[in-house]
């Protein structure tokens, strides 16, 4: 489904990623940790076309399109979601209508029939419903004044809504307090369907016993240094990242 | 793209509203003396003392100079070199709507306000103004069996005499200022609105203004007079064609609020703003005020600015009565080469008055947008409050917010508040809506949007909606 090869990548004057190669194969988690600075939000950037970067070798893939080459908006559009390790303020913007906006925009554009108000209502009371959040938050400007833990519980509530088929999670763990971690990772878990794709980036083992991952990816100074199964991340929890090489930042 | 860049692409979107409609008018030779002055009140068959008015107040007109204190910028206008008055063809007044040249109903229908449609859906009252005459005055009879009088002010003039001398100038006044004394010399028309005592104004009250007739200076009157308990909420909004020259718009605006009256002002303005180099725009010179002249009344401006090549505009309350409010809640938008020198005064005079002004400005391209807000807390007004709230957002960096707050506090019991921001749309926000699937024009328009939440919900339900679409068309072209 995603398929990245030798990806070097520019912030400025400097390389960040240097060479990455990730295969991602439809209805797989794939876990991405690696030392504080490392390039784990770069890639994730990177993969949903956000400005600043320029990608100065190798190539992405997402099924069998040219990534690289399409505005953020036409790559959510072919599925691709991003939960913000740090997710945006939106002042006086309604978080309904937002979502509403933001789906129907995807609908259209994949040439399906926008949906209505009451049947947007709907979805979003039987998403509200898997994913425990305050119903008051839709009411609210999206991410204003929400703590730190509701933002992002608030991305995994638009990456229901939105069901994309590669979702890419910054360290959403990040944050959370243990009852809302474990309530992402049902989320996430509801998500998981044989046509859907997972990239977690995370610092925690802790994550990863509620969502299990098919693999696991260190990444160090901007490759991919080590994969496995999911005994890496315990392995790593154990052991840092020292004995891989790849102390740099940690 | 950057949020500067993308913005900017959309920015530069053309004017849609521009044309300009073929009617046969009759119009005075540019030019202005008492002999105009004269003329105009003869062509309307007004009463003596509305001549001596106009004469009054164009002899004080010649004694003044052209205001320069505005952080606006343009070129001398040769007010010898504008016609002052113009009325289209045929005003017997129609009957109904079939009566009505069809290219003026061509007109509206380009800009998306079909007359019919507006009767019959939303029961709003249409007054509209067709360069200087009345041409179409709708719903009277459910108005009148309330005993609410809403007619061209010309009308006015001839039906309820009494009510107009009584009234007019009496907010403001000939002597006021420079563009008000030669509205008051050559006004052209407008509208009076009259709410009776206890009275709840049974619909939204509607005015579509136009300016239409090449070269002719617009003169707007307008009267709103709510009498002790009454209610009226009163809509204006405004497109008007492309053109080569500047025209000149000076319009006056008073309201009066008695005992424990309320009156809604909202209005929504898109003139043209000139090309990109700024050619050709509307000067919007208007002075508007309303006076809380009962205990416990209420006046409250709520304005969406887009349009013009020059706005110079304060809406303001005088709060004589005691415990009255005064609100002003206000989103204006400057691009390509447009300046606003916009904002309010409150004049707190009576004990226990409130006010509440929000202003929100929004500049892009080259725009240059000034809000300029006095606040005056005579010694007399025990206990007044003000709470202002005044908000930039700058969308690439040629543009210009300025903000001068002029506060006069005479009563120590008095308490203020004031808050500013200047923010710009950040590439963050740009970019999490665009990794959500929206467009970056759509992505922009909801951003803006949101900024002026707060001022959009003061306006009527269906002239929101209005505003919204009009913001989005005015920075984005192809949206809307
Ligand atoms: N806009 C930028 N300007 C300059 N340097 C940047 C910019 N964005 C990222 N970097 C640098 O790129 C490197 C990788 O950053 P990135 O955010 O991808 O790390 P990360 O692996 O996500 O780290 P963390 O675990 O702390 O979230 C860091 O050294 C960071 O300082
Ligand atoms: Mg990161």
């Amino acid at each position: 489904m995603l398929s990245i090869k030798g990806l070097k990548a520019n912030v400025g004057d400097k390389e960040i990623l240097k060479g990455l190669d990730l295969e991602i194969g439809r209805g797989e988690v794939h876990a991405i940790m690696g030392p504080n600075g490392s390039g784990k939000s770069t890639l994730a950037h990177v993969l949903s076309g956000r400005e600043g970067y320029t990608v100065t070798g190798g190539s992405v893939t997402f099924e069998g399109q040219d990534l690289l080459d399409l505005e953020p908006e036409a790559r959510a559009h072919l599925g691709l979601f991003l939960a913000f390790q740090y997710p945006v303020e939106l002042p006086g913007v309604n978080n309904t209508y937002f979502l509403k906006a933001a789906l129907n925009a995807i609908r259209k554009a994949r040439g399906e029939p926008e949906l209505d108000a009451v049947s947007f209502l709907r979805l979003m009371k039987e998403k509200l419903k898997v994913l425990h959040l305050d119903d008051s938050l839709l009411k609210r400007p999206v991410n204003f004044g929400f703590s730190g833990g509701e933002k992002k519980r608030n991305e995994i509530f638009q990456m229901a809504i939105l069901e994309p088929k590669l979702a890419i999670l910054d360290e959403t763990d990040s944050g959370l307090d243990i009852d809302a971690l474990r309530i992402v990772a049902d989320g996430v878990n509801a998500l998981r369907s044989p046509e859907r794709s997972v990239i977690l980036v995370t610092h925690y083992q802790r994550l990863l016993d509620y969502i299990q991952p098919d693999y696991v990816h260190v990444l160090a100074k901007g490759q991919i240094i080590r994969s496995g199964g999911k005994e890496l991340a315990l392995e790593l929890e154990d052991k840092g990242y020292g004995w891989l090489g790849a102390e740099e930042a940690a | 793209m950057s949020a500067s860049t993308a913005v900017e692409a959309i920015v530069e979107s053309e004017y849609e509203h521009g044309f300009i409609t073929e009617i046969e008018s009759d119009t005075f030779l540019p030019g202005l003396d008492e002999g105009v002055v004269r003329a105009i009140s003869a062509r309307k068959g007004e009463p003596e003392f509305l001549l001596e008015y106009r004469l009054k107040a164009f002899r004080h007109w010649q004694t003044l100079a052209t205001p320069k204190w505005a952080h606006v910028y343009y070129p001398e206008i040769d007010y010898q070199a504008i016609s002052y008055f113009s009325a289209p063809k045929s005003t017997d007044g129609p009957k109904s709507l079939d009566e009505i040249d069809p290219a003026l109903r061509e007109t509206y229908n380009k800009l998306g306000i079909p007359i019919e449609e507006q009767m019959a859906l939303s029961g709003i009252a249409v007054d509209a103004v067709f360069d200087s005459v009345s041409v179409a005055t709708t719903f009277r009879t459910k108005l009148a069996e309330a005993g609410v009088i809403f007619c061209a002010i010309s009308e006015a003039v001839h039906d309820y005499p009494d009510l107009i001398k009584q009234h007019l100038g009496s907010v403001v006044p000939h002597t006021d200022n420079f563009y008000a004394a030669l509205n008051a010399a050559v006004f052209s028309d407008g509208t009076f609105v009259y709410v009776p005592k206890g009275v709840r104004c049974p619909m939204e009250l509607s005015t579509y203004f136009r300016i239409n007739a090449r070269n002719t200076g617009q003169f707007e009157r307008t009267l709103i007079v709510a009498e002790a308990g009454s209610h009226v909420s009163y809509l204006e909004g405004c497109t008007a064609p492309m053109r080569d020259e500047n025209q000149l718009h000076a319009a006056v605006v008073e309201l009066i609020a008695m005992d424990d009256a309320e009156i809604k002002y909202s209005t929504v303005q898109n003139w043209y703003p000139g090309d990109a180099q700024g050619r050709g725009g509307i000067y919007n010179f208007v002075t508007k005020r309303g006076d809380c002249r009962g205990a416990r009344s209420k006046i409250s401006w709520t304005q969406v600015e887009t349009g013009s090549a020059i706005t110079w505009k304060y809406p303001s309350c005088l709060l004589r009565g005691d415990d009255s409010v005064g609100e002003f809640y206000s989103v204006a938008v400057t691009k390509g080469r447009q300046q606003a020198d916009t904002g309010t005064k409150m004049i707190h005079l009576g004990r226990n008055t409130r006010s509440t002004i929000v202003s929100k400005g929004i500049s892009a391209g080259e725009g240059q947008q000034t809000y300029r807000g006095l606040v005056r807390i005579a010694a007399k007004a025990q206990g007044a409050r003000n709470h202002t709230q005044c908000d930039s957002l700058l969308i690439g960096d040629r543009c210009g917010a300025h903000t001068f707050p002029y506060i006069e506090v005479k009563n120590p019991s008095a308490q203020m508040e004031h808050e500013a921001t200047t923010s710009k749309i950040s590439d963050d926000q740009l970019f999490y809506c665009r990794s959500r699937g929206l467009t970056t024009e759509d992505s922009v328009s909801m951003i803006v949007n949101g900024f002026c939440k707060q001022v959009f919900n003061q306006l009527p339900m269906e002239f929101a909606v209005e505003a919204q679409k009009l913001l989005s068309i005015s920075l984005e072209g192809a949206v809307g």
